[in-house]
């Protein structure tokens, strides 16, 4: 049973996420139910009634009224106890502890942005105690988009101009999927994020040294993690091929001209003033799109990933 | 109980000299200027299938791309145009107006025993309006196409680029056309019954058109108003819904909603009446609670307009108001099940033919199981946080639109193709292209609702590896559901090469349509019917009404 349950509905990473499936669970058995009866009437009547005599006079059943109520009555009732089995559950998840830590998430296309109590900040990665009820604070920058985290069995869309909050309580340690499940345009199905549920010490040393391999490896590789994690990849590519921005390969030293007319030679300079501030020269051909990143970047990620585009040649 | 039926006598027989509609007048302009209900029917049937077929190979392209991650045959920005226009063009050129527009326009005055529908003329306006939304929606397409999805979500499709303002005005006309055919429809039922005929001696078929129809002309209305706010916002920038202009973006979703749930009901209902008639006919039976199925269609319809938050229990909306929508929601289920059983016992003690129309209908019983059963999943709120927007949804909505409302016109176009055209098709082709269809159907959605209960999100042109494997199922499904209808084509357009030859009543049906010719006459009867009884009276035999 519990293999159905985890083939069909991947890992839990809460109890609530538990209770969810258990009603899940519980109303697939029930369909299973209903639609075997449903095959066995219609394949038991169709056959057994088949034609075997053409133009024959049938009998003149009308109604059964005891049977009617029946299937009136009897389906009324499961679907009232399913309503206040769904809805008791969603109550109790929508209200987040007064312990819970808060973290605030923006997202943009097509990237997630978080912003923890300390001020420590990150992109794409969300670090979080595990067994600590944890409550996000969100909004977006531009459209629609949608904060799902599958192993929670929780989302909620993500809308411009408003906050809106979403309350779990990570039980399982690990790396959880975070996926973009509001249609919002070209990357929509690459603004995807990871949650890590850490143990509390971990977390506490994370919120201070950050990720904790950035510390030994080297730049290069430490570029590549935040092309990879930070939403470069959805905008740039590395392979020469032309995307909402420029691409990676080939950049570094190379003549940029922008759409006043000015060029530059690519430099760590230029690649430090287009990430805190993108607006301030735009690269012919492009639109204006690309969002700040001022602050976002520790100096080992910065240097990281201007070591990362220099060996992209 | 085994008298044998008596040939009835058949109104337009050949020993008058009547022609039959498909040669009363001759070239395009007496097709274009008719206001045969008949013709406008086959006229709107070519253009919706035609349409389905656009939509079709849109939906071959979308299971193309998805049998890889990242890209397959096209762009990322090619696909989200690709999957938009294929939601907007079947729900708005197909469905929408599939059974009413086409089959309801040919057979309901047939049924009904009246000469036409009560406003000719504006049955024909109706149609031109339908065709002027098609080539507007064309024009869109060719001049950028739209990426916002079919549901036209702000602030995103007041922003991104694209012909969005020109699909949309084109949805806005498609609508009038829809309300026009709704209006023409609820005044033919109440005015042009043949003499004797009752409401409750009305084929099922006119009870879910009628039920339909009241939902084309009160709910179509607040979509044309949410598209031209959001035209208007496009092109002059006023604030009603992007939050930059101090608009409020679920503000759109409400209005959008508010219509295209019952909408939804505007694509079901035909289906379900179709149905109604089609398994009395095939099982030669009394259909089983004739008043509860009546009944359940009207009520379905009113229910219809109190359910559209269920599509936003994500949205933001307050958590008072998702336990309000989820607790009606369920309500359609109850209409839903006494339907399906009492279909199901109509069979009982009846003589039951498979012929192409039955096996259309018994696959109905069957994806509309599965489409309502799941429906379930997602009225309880906690469950459907989790599925919302994931590809389980996209299986519910296709096994409902597709496997029960798709399936039904195919029944329907099956049971009244002989009518329409006078001609039989092949029955083993056809019996081949319904198992096809109903294996390919299976094949193409039944993964997708693992891949949704599993975490996929919906409009993902790039998906992790994990999910491949379901995808590719669900590809190689598509490709059998598209050599079923491939095959359809063939033996639906060899019929039509042939000389006619299909008797007036091949079914052995009880209903009006088919006590005239086949194909009927212009006036298609030569004198008014005269209804002695219900529809379904197959236990007594023809001729032998309460009145006769």
């Amino acid at each position: 049973m519990d293999s159905i349950r985890h083939w069909m509905l991947g890992p839990q990473g809460s109890a609530y996420a538990n209770d969810v499936d258990v009603l899940y669970m519980f109303l697939v058995w029930l369909s299973v139910f209903f639609f075997a009866l449903i095959v066995f009437l219609t394949v038991y009547f169709a056959w057994k009634y088949r034609r075997r005599k053409e133009g024959v006079l049938t009998p003149n059943i009308g109604h059964n009224l005891a049977l009617e109520l029946l299937w009136s009555i009897v389906p009324l009732i499961i679907v009232m106890g399913i309503f206040f089995w769904g809805f008791n559950d969603y109550v109790r998840a929508s209200v987040a502890p007064n312990d819970a830590i808060e973290i605030h998430v923006t997202g943009k296309k097509w990237l997630w942005a978080f912003e923890y109590p300390d001020g420590t900040r990150t992109i794409g990665n969300l670090h979080v105690p595990v067994n600590r009820p944890v409550k996000l604070i969100l909004t977006s920058e531009d459209v629609l988009h949608d904060f799902y985290i599958p192993s929670m069995r929780q989302k909620t869309d993500v809308i411009p101009g408003r906050f809106v909050d979403l309350t779990f309580t990570p039980t399982v340690p690990g790396r959880h999927q975070v996926f973009c499940a509001e249609y919002c345009g070209k990357s929509h199905s690459d603004m995807m994020a990871n949650l890590f549920v850490d143990s509390p010490e971990a977390y506490e040393k994370w919120l201070v040294e950050g990720d904790p391999e950035l510390q030994t490896m080297p730049p290069v590789e430490v570029g590549k993690l935040v092309y990879e994690n930070k939403g470069c990849n959805s905008c740039h590519s590395i392979d020469g091929s032309k995307n909402t921005g420029p691409s990676f390969k080939g950049l570094y030293g190379r003549l940029e001209k922008f759409t006043d007319g000015s060029t530059v030679t690519v430099d760590d300079n230029y690649i430090a003033e287009s990430i805190n501030n993108p607006q301030a020269r735009i690269v012919a051909g492009y639109e204006p799109v690309m969002p700040t990143f001022q602050g976002l970047l520790r100096i080992p990620e910065m240097r990281g990933i201007i070591a990362y585009i220099k060996e992209l040649k | 109980m085994a008298d044998i039926i008596t040939t009835p006598h058949i109104s337009g027989h050949a020993d008058h000299h009547d022609v039959d509609y498909l040669h009363d007048g001759k070239g395009l302009k007496s097709w274009l200027t008719t206001v045969d209900h008949k013709r406008i029917g086959i006229m709107y049937l070519w253009s919706i299938l035609f349409m389905f077929f656009l939509g079709g190979v849109f939906a071959m392209m979308i299971r193309l791309e998805l049998l890889t991650p990242k890209q397959t045959i096209m762009s990322a920005e090619t696909y989200n145009k690709v999957f938009t226009l294929h939601g907007a063009i079947m729900v708005f050129l197909f469905i929408i107006p599939s059974v009413p527009a086409a089959l309801a326009n040919f057979v309901l005055p047939l049924m009904l025993g009246a000469k036409d529908v009560a406003f000719p003329k504006l049955n024909l306006f109706s149609w031109y309006i339908y065709m002027a939304g098609a080539l507007i929606a064309i024009a869109a397409m060719v001049t950028g196409g739209v990426d916002t999805g079919w549901t036209f979500y702000t602030p995103y499709s007041t922003t991104t680029d694209g012909s969005v303002a020109l699909m949309t005005f084109a949805a806005f006309v498609l609508g009038f056309s829809s309300i026009l055919t709704g209006v023409n429809f609820v005044a033919t039922i109440h005015k042009l019954r043949a003499p004797g005929m009752g409401w409750f001696d009305m084929p099922l078929f006119c009870w879910g058109i009628y039920a339909t129809a009241l939902i084309q002309v009160l709910a179509t209305p607040v979509l044309a108003i949410t598209l031209l706010l959001l035209i208007m916002e496009r092109t002059f920038g006023i604030g009603i819904f992007d939050p930059k202009l101090g608009g409020d973006p679920v503000l759109f979703q409400h209005f959008f909603w508010f219509y295209s749930h019952p909408a939804v009901y505007i694509m079901i209902l035909p289906g379900m009446a179709i149905i109604s008639e089609i398994i009395p006919t095939f099982s030669q039976k009394t259909i089983f609670g004739y008043r509860a199925i009546a009944f359940s269609s009207v009520a379905i319809a009113l229910v219809s307009f109190i359910v559209w938050g269920h599509h936003m229990f994500t949205s933001g909306q307050s958590q008072l108001a998702s336990a309000i929508f989820s607790f009606i929601t369920f309500f359609v289920a109850v209409p839903s099940a006494i339907k399906t059983f009492n279909w199901i016992v109509t069979m009982y003690k009846g003589s039951v033919a498979f012929n192409a129309p039955m096996l259309y209908a018994l696959s109905f019983l069957l994806l509309f199981g599965i489409g309502g059963l799941t429906g379930i999943f997602l009225g309880a709120v906690s469950v459907d946080i989790h599925l919302h927007d994931t590809y389980f949804v996209v299986a519910h909505f296709h096994y409902v639109m597709m496997g029960s409302t798709v399936i039904a016109f195919l029944g329907g176009l099956h049971y009244w193709w002989p009518k329409m055209f006078g001609r039989m098709y092949n029955e083993s082709a056809a019996k081949v292209a319904c198992a096809l269809v109903f294996i390919g159907f299976n094949a193409t959605f039944l993964p997708q609702f693992v891949l949704g209960s599993r975490g996929m999100p919906r409009r993902y042109y790039n998906y992790l590896p994990e999910f491949q494997f379901l995808h590719q199922a669900s590809t190689v499904g598509s490709w059998i559901l598209g050599l079923g209808f491939l095959i359809m084509a063939g033996y639906l357009f060899a019929s039509l090469r042939k000389k006619m030859d299909a008797p007036a009543n091949p079914w052995h049906s009880r209903t009006l349509e088919w006590q005239t010719a086949s194909p009927p006459i212009t006036h298609n009867f030569h004198e008014v019917p005269s209804v002695g009884g219900g529809p379904y009276d197959y236990y007594r035999p023809v001729g032998q009404g309460r009145n006769a």
